[in-house]
């Protein structure tokens, strides 16, 4: 079974929505952020995104942009990345890759999913792969036994709605609003919107609703609604505050401390 | 000149193979569509708008009235005796791009893509640029056609070209400095399409080159076809024989698609692209994509690209900012693989010594650009022989890049230097080395990608 879809429905029992921080490898550095993931997870992450830090990030905010930057200029590698998942899945949580395509075309996808699968991760995320061009990893996820998941925005046609929840495994990423990442001082009615309209098609996959959430208060609304909760921004934000590896850590299990306890308040949509 | 009536406007837009790309914009293992979902939407409802227009006689009428009556189209075949008797005795004709309004190619482009705005409805333009050229154009139509337009651009890019920033706010656009990355022309693509993204139900996406997701290679290719459409019909009026070769410089690699589009069928004829060499593909400071790269997926879709070992984007490097460019249009690398284009790297000092060349031979400043592409006609003119007929599109003019080659060739400082076609290349070579930093970092010119 899908280590993603069990690991949502895990939480789902508990009544809640499941947390899902994104962590970049190699910000503050590669054992730092590693000790961030850790750290998110023992505060009660229930999956963590793995972040593989890239050099044209196209779908992300200021926030983001500055600590891959970091990352990448620093060399950071599939090696590294691997070496996280592996953490993620000691520490106890569900560790997902979060990529841009190129760098996972680059490795080679068959590889890729090979190793991934070796070293414990789920899955991935691929931010910038829609289904209609996945025919590789497609086949490649399939065989390793991979989660794989793709997007959904408010801009996208039931038909495509469709289509992509028909191509994902563990469950779907639902863009809450029209632009990159970042934090948001509100949660876009839009989110809640278009959970519907994926559940409407998809009643059987899970959606995790991502961009914006960057506090406990807004984690419980988004909680109240979808499966999954995604932080990415506001972890970053987080580490690029602190001055050093263990402040960063320490950070990062304060803010999930808080997100945890707001996707636990968020019930009441989930039944 | 009559020749640009060859093909009637209806026709003009009509791809000169058919799948070619395939339906979700594909050419070969090239190109398609690598972008978030949310893009999904704009670019479909582009691709369809653009299916329709193309064969609609009100749009092409339109599209026809201002190519001819503010472009200035069609723009001249010039022959160029005594640049070509550096090459071998070869004949050179230059395809005069560099005489339409805005001094390059760029705007048989942006014009029919602002009109295609127009007609979606949307009121914005974005537009990302290098050095400015293709802002400026932008900039141009935007304010024709009464659209709001912002422009991003590196923010290296917007000190080193203080020049055409001010020529797109003399033009109405806002002008954003990105400051993320490399601070250059790859990195401004990144935020137009993080603006995209964020004003998609108001904003069209004005993309400057023949990369980029689906529908822009084939799109910005049949807008800039017009350039061989014309020059095929033009040589063939005045020599009653097609080329041998058609030779044009590659960034991105919309001037050379234009040209090369109408001769793809004709079998004879050579196809040769002039990559940025910069100080040489063996240096590993360049922007030889097809050339020094490998496939790969970068700003939406698959082509060759420059890359390192984790799959990231390397910085590239060329004297012309217009090249300056790790990616390249995904069907330039479906041409490279099927064998029907060729593509060669000419480096920083052989670019500037065709540049000085022209400049002293035919009183023609070409884009530093085009240059890339007078220099590959040089060499291939010496490797042909005799009487070979030598096409080459010179695709914008040099103004911008006054300040660039008068460092590079040591003007305004030393009087003594003389950057005529009698100076030993070896020795200009040296002079760029001398300045070389400065001159690379002030590089003044367009986006010729």
């Amino acid at each position: 079974m899908s280590r993603l879809a069990e690991a949502l429905d895990k939480a789902r029992a508990e009544d809640r929505a499941a947390l899902i921080p994104y962590v970049p490898v190699g910000y503050p550095s590669v054992p730092g952020s590693v000790a961030a993931m850790v750290a998110a997870v023992e505060a009660g992450a229930d999956v963590v995104e793995v972040g593989f830090p890239y050099s044209d990030p196209g779908m992300d905010g200021p926030v983001i942009q500055q600590a891959v930057d970091v990352a990448v200029r620093a060399g950071v590698g599939m090696r590294d990345v691997l070496a996280a998942v592996e953490a993620v899945d000691s520490a106890g949580a569900v560790p997902v890759v979060m990529s841009y395509w190129n760098p996972i075309e680059r490795y080679g996808v068959e590889r890729f999913a090979r190793d991934l699968s070796a070293a414990g991760g789920a899955g991935a995320i691929t931010p910038d792969l829609i289904p209609d061009e996945a025919a590789e990893w497609l086949a490649a996820s399939d065989e390793a036994g991979l989660d794989r998941v793709f997007l959904v925005a408010p801009s996208s046609t039931d038909a495509r709605l469709r289509s992509t929840t028909a191509a994902c495994r563990g469950f779907v990423y639902a863009a809450s609003t029209m632009g990159v990442t970042g934090t948001r001082t509100t949660v876009s009615d839009a989110a809640e919107r278009l959970v519907a309209r994926t559940r409407a098609v998809a009643p059987d996959l899970a959606v995790c609703v991502g961009l914006g959430v960057s506090n406990g208060d807004q984690a419980a609304e988004v909680a109240a609604f979808a499966d999954g909760v995604i932080v990415g921004s506001a972890f970053v934000r987080a580490l690029l505050d602190a001055p050093d590896d263990r402040a960063a850590a320490a950070a990062a299990g304060r803010l999930a401390a808080e997100l945890a306890d707001g996707v636990r308040r968020g019930t009441g949509a989930l039944a | 000149m009559t020749t640009s009536r060859l093909r009637p406007p209806e026709d003009r837009l009509v791809p000169v193979r058919p799948g070619w790309p395939d339906s979700t914009g594909h050419f070969g293992r090239f190109g398609g569509r690598f972008v978030p979902e949310a893009l999904i939407a704009a670019l479909d409802e582009l691709t369809e708008a653009y299916v329709a227009m193309r064969v609609d006689p009100a749009f092409l009428t339109e599209f026809d009235r201002l190519q001819r009556d503010y472009t200035g189209r069609p723009s001249p075949v010039t022959e160029a005796a005594r640049f070509a008797e550096h090459a071998g005795g070869a004949r050179i004709l230059l395809k005069r791009e560099d005489l339409n309004h805005t001094g390059s190619h760029k705007i048989n482009n942006v014009l029919g893509q602002a009109l295609l705005t127009q007609r979606i409805g949307k009121k914005r333009v974005i537009a990302e640029t290098g050095a400015g050229q293709h802002g400026v154009a932008t900039a141009t139509a935007a304010a024709l056609m009464g659209l709001s337009c912002t422009v991003y651009m590196g923010e290296e890019d917007t000190r080193r070209q203080a020049l055409n920033v001010a020529r797109m706010r003399l033009l109405g656009a806002e002008v954003i400095p990105v400051t993320t990355g490399s601070r250059t022309l790859k990195d401004a693509i990144n935020e137009a399409f993080r603006d995209w993204v964020t004003n998609v139900e108001t904003t069209n996406y004005v993309f400057g080159t023949v990369a980029g997701p689906h529908p822009f290679p084939a799109m910005v290719r049949d807008f800039q076809r017009v350039i061989g459409d014309e020059a095929r019909a033009q040589v063939l009026e005045r020599e009653g024989r097609l080329p041998e070769a058609v030779l044009a410089c590659v960034g991105g690699g919309s001037n050379a698609i234009g040209i090369f589009t109408a001769f793809v069928p004709d079998d004879g004829v050579r196809l040769v692209g002039l990559e940025a060499g910069g100080d040489g593909v063996d240096t590993g400071r360049h922007a030889a994509t097809i050339t020094g790269g490998t496939p790969g997926v970068l700003h939406g879709a698959r082509s060759y690209l420059l890359q390192d070992e984790n799959g990231q984007t390397i910085e590239s490097h060329s004297i012309s900012a217009g090249l300056d460019y790790p990616g390249v249009g995904p069907e330039h690398s479906y041409l490279h693989d099927i064998g029907r284009a060729e593509y060669r790297a000419v480096t920083d000092a052989e670019a500037m010594e065709a540049f000085a060349l022209l400049c002293r031979t035919e009183g023609i400043i070409p884009a530093i650009e085009s240059a890339h592409a007078l220099a590959g006609a040089l060499t291939l003119g010496r490797e042909l022989g005799p009487d070979a007929l030598l096409l080459v599109n010179l695709s914008g003019r040099g103004d911008k890049d006054v300040e660039t080659a008068s460092r590079w060739f040591g003007l305004g400082d030393r009087e003594d230097v003389d950057p005529g076609p009698g100076l030993d290349t070896d020795q200009q070579a040296t002079e760029g080395a001398v300045t070389s930093g400065d001159a690379v970092a002030a590089t003044g010119a367009g986006d010729e990608l």
